[in-house]
């Protein structure tokens, strides 16, 4: 597919997208809406994986951490004022633990859907980073991290409200969420903030900073020789990833109305990667695109046959990986990536014949 | 805090180790010689315990005599068909066999679930494994070992024992090490290396299925107890130094340990949570593990 198409395909979509409260019905809606929340998400990977190559596995304790800051400010004010969050009142617990304390200020709960993902993602980097562990290590340093994350969680049922997880919200920002046109807002305030990720994300890859990320990628060793400190790049490069899932996790909440341990998870962090493997993982639309369908898909299969749903999953890694390597929007690209391809081969074949 | 729990819980930590280790054990393997992150590696563990649990239903009491054969064997090929249908074809790219093995694992797990039901099936340990030692007497008056995990601690020793033996005394030992040192120039004097591959990947498989058998004893099987310990196996084959089966025997005690005794602590979830924090903060102090492999070369290839 040439650019002018593509252009024209992505406006298409784009369209859709903005006037779909108009056509579709109320659960469809709602399920577009989640899924774009998601999809902010797919950004992070985007940069982080496909561009920085860093396979980070644990992008649900971002997500986490987004979700959760604005959780606990949903439910003080879901709760009358100088009383507890009710499940701290069936856990026994008298006074409102230190950390939730701030969290009754709504620009304080905002802020902190920004800071704590992105502090917490560039301390983790810069723990890995700085001591040059790479590759399937910080995949399965960042799978261990957010399986400790989801086993606190799970197990401080008076602080976090457990496995049943914080719900029950009803007021954010003086709107009452449970109003009618709030689904349709909702969306269109979705749609805004993925659009705005989306363009600053693709400004920022286009300067000086992509470059390097996408070298350091391409041969780390190589970077840092031309003086140069991948460190630093990546360090940013996962900052800005788990930020962009904390956006993410925070917006999903909103949508969902709640958020639970078995939402953030291992199996939850592993699956956003293969949506965005599944799309294409250097290419941000791709990337994006890749997930909204994917979890299109996921409820449409899933609701006609829980028991098929797994095996569908579980054959698309598979199939991904070997036959798509670069995803569906490497497939669309086929005539780019296939100019440089016959003379790799010749290449080869000139070694076997000395051999 | 008293002798007797501290005793029991290290104990029992103890026998949580040697199950860890007979897991890593083939997961160490497979990284050390392909690297390659194989995320199906619990689903070995789990499909050894549910060989078990169809011995124990074909034999009754005598079971463990058809149980090992059976899982080893029966993983072993799992393993080796495997290798030969995906992983082979992604050699050189660790992180997409990472995904493509987390979905085999999921469609072995939805299969299991399929099959057995997903509430565990228990397994009843033979008459002679069922009682426990009991110390009388001294500062440890009440400390009881239970046969089963004296059984599972033996099995894994024995195991470790028999790889060392395997690695470092045997042709097919040797062969390993090479392909490990130096792939092209092991390959150039005439070692078999994609045969090698498909054997080391099929033992690793195998072991995880006799660690099957003593899990299976220990505790009841359900579809997702290969999900249960495949993170803790990767920590313990990254703290122990990749492709190090020493290396992987100390990092399983270790953790092991750490986690029996913050268990003793504190509440078994802060005790997960702990653990898997102290070993990031233990690779800012050895980044390579504790037996990294010593190379000059710049770039791991």
């Amino acid at each position: 597919m040439n650019r002018s198409a593509q252009t024209v395909l992505i406006g298409v979509a784009a369209l859709a997208l903005i006037f779909a409260p108009l056509y579709l019905g109320a659960y469809s809606l709602t399920l577009l809406g989640r899924v774009l929340a998601l999809s902010i998400a797919a950004i992070g990977i985007c940069v982080v994986w496909g561009r920085g190559g860093i396979l980070s596995l644990g992008q649900g304790l971002f997500f986490g951490l987004g979700g959760y800051a604005l959780a606990m400010h949903l439910k003080l004010m879901a709760t009358a004022k100088g009383e507890l969050p009710d499940f701290m009142v069936y856990n026994g617990v008298e006074a409102l633990p230190w950390f939730w304390k701030p969290f009754v200020s709504a620009p304080f709960a905002l802020l902190m859907v920004l800071i704590l993902p992105a502090a917490a993602a560039g301390l983790i980097a810069w723990l890995m980073f700085r001591r040059r562990i790479t590759g399937v290590y910080v995949s399965i340093i960042t799978q261990a991290l957010v399986l400790a994350f989801v086993t606190w969680l799970n197990g401080s049922q008076g602080l976090t409200s457990g496995t049943n997880g914080i719900t029950d919200f009803q007021m954010f920002l003086g709107i009452n969420l449970r109003g009618e046109s709030v689904a349709r807002g909702l969306y269109w305030v979705t749609l805004l903030i993925l659009g705005l990720c989306l363009a600053a994300t693709a400004l920022l890859l286009r300067t000086h900073f992509g470059a390097i990320l996408t070298a350091i990628k391409d041969n780390e060793n190589r970077v840092r020789f031309l003086g140069y400190n991948p460190a630093a790049y990546k360090i940013a490069a996962f900052a800005l990833g788990g930020l962009l899932s904390g956006v993410s996790g925070a917006l999903y909440t909103l949508h969902l109305g709640t958020i639970s341990p078995a939402m953030i998870g291992v199996t939850f962090s592993i699956e956003l990667v293969v949506w965005v493997a599944l799309g294409g993982r250097s290419s941000l639309i791709g990337a994006v695109g890749g997930l909204i369908l994917g979890n299109l898909a996921k409820d449409k299969i899933s609701s006609a046959a829980p028991d098929a749903w797994l095996y569908v999953m579980g054959g698309l890694f598979v199939l991904v990986v070997l036959v798509l390597p670069q995803g569906v929007a490497g497939l669309l690209n086929h005539r780019r990536v296939r100019r440089t391809v016959p003379s790799v081969r010749r290449e080869v074949k000139e070694v076997t014949d000395i051999a | 805090m008293d002798p007797v729990f501290l005793s029991g819980q290290l104990f029992t930590g103890l026998s949580v180790a040697s199950l860890l280790l007979l897991t890593a054990l083939g997961l160490a393997l497979s990284f050390g010689l392909m690297r390659v992150i194989n995320m199906a590696h619990g689903e070995f563990l789990m499909i050894g315990g549910y060989l078990t649990f169809i011995a124990a239903k074909l034999m009754g009491p005598g079971f463990l005599w058809l149980a090992f054969p059976l899982a080893f064997v029966g993983t072993a090929l799992l393993g080796a068909l495997l290798e030969f249908t995906v992983i082979r074809r992604l050699y050189g790219r660790p992180l997409d066999t990472l995904l493509a093995t987390w979905g085999i694992s999921l469609i072995l797990q939805q299969a299991a679930r399929q099959i057995f039901g997903s509430t565990g099936v228990p397994v009843t340990a033979p008459a002679w494994l069922s009682g426990a030692v009991v110390v009388h007497g001294g500062v440890l008056d009440g400390l009881t070992f239970p046969h089963v995990r004296l059984f599972v601690i033996v099995l894994s020793a024995l195991v470790l024992g028999g790889m060392w033996w395997l690695l470092n005394r045997s042709p097919f030992g040797m062969h390993v090490r090479a392909v490990n040192q130096n792939r092209e120039v092991a390959a150039s004097l005439g070692v078999n290396t994609r045969r090698l591959d498909m054997l080391v990947f099929a033992l690793g498989a195998g072991i995880a299925g006799v660690a099957g058998v003593g899990l299976a004893l220990l505790s009841p099987v359900n579809p997702t107890v290969g999900a249960a310990y495949i993170v803790n196996a990767f920590l313990v084959v990254v703290v122990g130094g990749v492709g190090s089966v020493l290396g992987a025997g100390a990092a399983a005690l270790l953790l092991g340990f750490t986690t029996a005794l913050a268990e003793g602590l504190t509440s078994s979830s802060l005790a997960q949570s702990i653990m898997l924090i102290l070993v990031v903060v233990f690779l800012q102090w050895k980044p390579k593990g504790l037996f990294p492999t010593q190379s000059r070369a710049l770039e791991e290839t």
